[in-house]
């Protein structure tokens, strides 16, 4: 009896591994903690009624945004192993499967876990205040959507100390993740976390288009909405379109890996290209989800603080529209070296350097719009400035690897990762930070700190050039990625070197943000105005943090950058309270425990799926279609907000007499 | 409160869901409308399972080709079966439209056994394949065919379940603006399965018979 526990305890946890076994120790420690807190201060309940069952946008947008950061945190934790790996010829520091481990769960984690959740974090605290509605289309949904991507990272972030991680890369190629060559339940765990939360990302992709094109308030036609509603519109087409095709894919590799299907094998006949080609139609599409609404974000504020219009409107939309229809002509792109041919080449080529066009244009548009602006330095411009030359760069490395001959020679080097993580860095997550530092007092009441905002953005800043120029160079010195040491006679050591002192500067970087949050929750500067930046659209004419309900009476918007116009109107005056009379009972969605539920037999659904224990996964599937029944029965989903209680909330906001 | 002018009844507030006086009506169609587009999404997933079966069409690796293995009779019946369910759930809203309640589910009653005679019948081909050999891990073409037969199969049966419990709901409440979106929603969802089987019935069973 003890023999055979220790034996499935051996299999079942990771062992060996010092690191892991401190993960472990941090771990339980920190769930401890957590339940300490919850039991001593009694705040279960708490917890159940306002955040596990809400359905409110606000409060799911802040639950996207805290998951994203704890993510962000574990995906740079994997950065800073590998360049620790990385910075002298010959370290021994990993071994050769747990340096493959760790760049597999970075690059996954942070797409799919880290950029996606921030995005989905910013579209909820964002879209519908912008708009002038009082919450999503479905916002039944838009928690379903929160929870799936929750216990979808959960799952794959269980791997690490559960059975073992995923290690064939971040998109898990064919034959490398296949039953015959990777017979673990790492590569399990990666199809089920990201099928499951890939799940909620395409209803929150459904959810936004169906927001924008119907709960817009009365007078904002579509080319009188703000640039970040329609980036998160294009995006959320893009989204749409691409990610059944991610669904299907991993569900074939599953299939394969399940139920010994021969779709992408090297034996029975199976193409293990055709995986790469379906992976890559998703893939490529998903680096224009994520960077579409960083580019809506920076129109925002380059308006905002240089106090002009965006220049240029209608072509922006026209560039954000045709950059998400070509997105979808690129994927080959990322395997010119296939052999596909010339013809097929040059098409994917021509239709990657295409792309450079509209977003050329957008970038003159954002310098346009600063021309003869009054620039005012606050954080959100100082990202969209690092922004700008940094994107342009990457851009044009970009171009470079889109010459399908060249990239015989960049192809999979160093160069490449270079390329894309200067643009995913400086042009995501900079767009992202810009965002969070922007309308963050607008949900959480309180500016963040500029002074510790300012060393996290040089350390950023002069981190990045600094750990990722040097690999432009090392690229064409040869070094290839996914190596995991290599020797003095390269000569890549110096550079190296220099690259991993950079990326522990952006991780410094990172602390001093943590630092910031922490710092502003007690001293941060207070809004009392509700529009701390003197900004332009509707979101800034409520108060920070707004009331549950968004707007008491539904504005109208008849122009762009309507409430900038009004502020006009009446010389930036104190906007005149709204009489009583006008306010009435507003009706709203009611919170539902149902979605939490739901996802977590996903969860355990997924669990089974990954160790092959049918029973298991049996149960988790009887859960889902059970809580789907259960919901199609309730009818009661939806109540009014009494008047009394709008009342009372807007005299005491100031807003109402 | 910052905004120009709160808006009236004259200025298109009935257009908008968020009014203060909307009826369950505007959400309602809302509703239909992000299912047409999840209708979307669904037609993308079929199209890359497509795109799949006919890459992978000819490597039967030496196995079992379709030629071989389709029965004519089988899948005729079957599109047969499927063809006269997608119309009388159209009868179903028709019914639904004329307030009918009774009729209405008796219709739904006559969808709900066509399906699961068309789903029956498919389980049958499948055992009878598995039984000649030809299982999903035979060969790539097996492995494209089960799987994309069989995630139509699978929408079929989810349909099923889905269907009789809005016959629950339609017992216990009649026709109002929600059950009438739901039944709504479910006929799309089977006309939609119906045209993707006419898409199968095309390409996996007549192109590999022939």
């Amino acid at each position: 009896m003890y023999a055979s526990i220790k034996s499935f305890a051996s299999s079942f946890f990771v062992t060996g591994d010092p690191l892991i076994y401190g993960a472990d120790v941090s771990i339980g420690l920190t769930t401890v903690a957590i339940l300490f807190v919850l039991f001593y201060f009694k705040k279960w309940g708490w917890l159940w009624r306002e955040w596990l069952t809400t359905v409110d946008h606000k409060k799911i947008g802040m639950m996207y945004l805290i998951a994203s950061l704890l993510m962000l945190f574990r995906g740079g934790v994997d950065a800073l192993l590998m360049r620790a790996q990385l910075a002298m010829p010959n370290v021994h520091f990993l071994q050769a499967e747990h340096y493959n481990e760790v760049f597999t769960t970075h690059g996954t984690i942070m797409i799919l876990f880290m950029a996606m959740p921030m995005m989905f974090g910013l579209f909820n605290m964002v879209v519908p205040l912008q708009i002038g509605a009082r919450d999503v289309a479905y916002p039944y949904l838009n928690a379903v959507s929160f929870w799936l991507f929750f216990f979808g990272a959960m799952l794959f972030n269980i791997s690490f100390v559960i059975g073992g991680s995923p290690d064939a890369g971040w998109l898990s190629y064919p034959p490398l993740s296949e039953m015959s060559h990777s017979p673990g339940v790492g590569q399990n765990f990666y199809i089920w976390g990201i099928q499951i939360s890939g799940i909620g990302s395409l209803a929150t992709g459904i959810n936004f288009i169906v927001t924008i094109l119907k709960m817009r308030a009365p007078g904002m036609k579509l080319m009188k909405m703000p640039m970040f509603s329609w980036s998160v519109l294009s995006s959320s087409i893009i989204i749409i379109f691409a990610f059944p095709i991610l669904t299907v894919t991993l569900a074939l590799l599953f299939i394969d890996r399940f139920l010994g299907g021969h779709l992408f094998t090297m034996d029975g006949g199976g193409n293990p290209m055709m995986y790469v080609n379906l992976i890559w139609m998703w893939g490529h599409p998903e680096v224009y989800i994520v960077v579409l609404p960083a580019f809506g974000i920076f129109s925002e504020i380059v308006a905002t603080f240089s106090r002009k219009r965006i220049f240029g409107y209608k072509s922006m939309v026209f560039a954000l529209m045709s950059i998400s229809i070509l997105s979808f002509f690129t994927w080959v792109h990322h395997f010119f070296t296939m052999g596909a041919g010339a013809d097929v080449n040059v098409f994917f080529a021509i239709a990657t350097m295409a792309i450079g066009i509209p977003t050329g244009a957008k970038v003159f548009n954002w310098l346009f719009t600063m021309f003869r602006g009054r620039i005012r330095l606050e954080q959100p411009m100082l990202w969209t400035l690092a922004f700008i030359p940094c994107f342009v760069v990457g851009g044009a490395t970009g171009v470079m690897l889109a010459v399908a001959p060249a990239d015989y020679q960049y192809h999979n080097s160093y160069f490449l990762i270079a390329h894309f993580h200067q643009v995913l860095i400086g042009g995501v997550v900079f767009g992202y930070l810009a965002g969070i530092y922007y309308w963050w007092p607008k949900l959480f009441g309180f500016k963040l700190n500029e002074r510790l905002g300012k060393w996290a953005f040089w350390l950023w800043n002069i981190g990045f050039y600094v750990c990722f120029m040097p690999q432009y160079a090392l690229g064409f010195m040869g070094m290839t990625r996914r190596v995991y040491t290599y020797g003095w006679d390269l000569g890549w050591g110096p550079l190296n070197l220099v690259s991993t002192i950079g990326a522990f500067l952006m991780g410094i970087g990172f602390v001093f943000q943590v630092w910031q949050i922490l710092y502003s929750v007690k001293y941060g500067e207070r809004d009392t105005t509700g529009d701390p930046w003197n900004g332009r659209t509707l979101e800034w004419s409520i108060p920070s943090p707004p009331p549950m309900y968004n707007f008491a009476v539904v504005p109208y918007a008849g122009e762009q950058d309507s409430f900038w116009e009004e502020k006009e109107r009446r010389d930036f005056a104190p906007a005149p309270p709204v009489p009583v009379a006008q306010l009435e009972a507003i009706h709203m969605p009611r919170n539902s425990g149902v979605p939490f539920i739901f996802s977590a037999c996903w969860f355990v659904a997924g669990f089974g799926f990954v160790f092959d224990w049918l029973w298991m996964a049996i149960l988790g599937m009887v859960g889902v279609g059970v809580t789907l029944l259960v919901r199609s029965f309730q009818y009661d989903t939806d109540y009014y907000v009494p008047v009394e209680e709008v009342i009372e909330t807007e005299i005491a906001a100031g807003r109402a007499i | 409160m910052q905004h120009a002018t709160s808006h009236s009844h004259s200025n298109g507030a009935g257009a908008h869901t968020h009014s203060h006086d909307h009826g369950h009506h505007d959400q309602e169609s809302m509703k239909v409308l992000g299912f047409w587009i999840f209708l979307v999404t669904d037609c993308l997933l079929f199209g890359t399972l497509f795109a799949t079966y006919v890459v992978l069409k000819a490597h039967t690796d030496g196995g079992p080709t379709g030629k071989e293995l389709f029965e004519i009779p089988g899948f005729v019946a079957e599109t047969f079966i499927l063809l006269t369910s997608s119309f009388t759930s159209g009868l179903a809203v028709l019914a639904m439209n004329r307030k009918k309640v009774n009729q209405l589910i008796g219709w739904l009653i006559v969808t709900v056994l066509l399906g699961a005679a068309f789903v029956g019948l498919e389980i049958n081909e499948f055992v009878n394949m598995v039984h000649e050999g030809a299982t999903i891990s035979t060969s790539a073409f097996l492995t494209a065919f089960f799987v994309l037969v069989g995630t139509h199969g699978l929408h079929v049966s989810v349909g099923l379940i889905w269907m009789i419990a809005l016959m629950v709901q339609l017992k216990m409440r009649g026709v109002t603006p929600v059950t009438q979106r739901k039944i709504t929603v479910i006929s799309l969802y089977w006309h939609f399965l119906d045209v993707v089987w006419i898409f199968l019935f095309t390409i996996v069973y007549l192109m590999g018979v022939m």
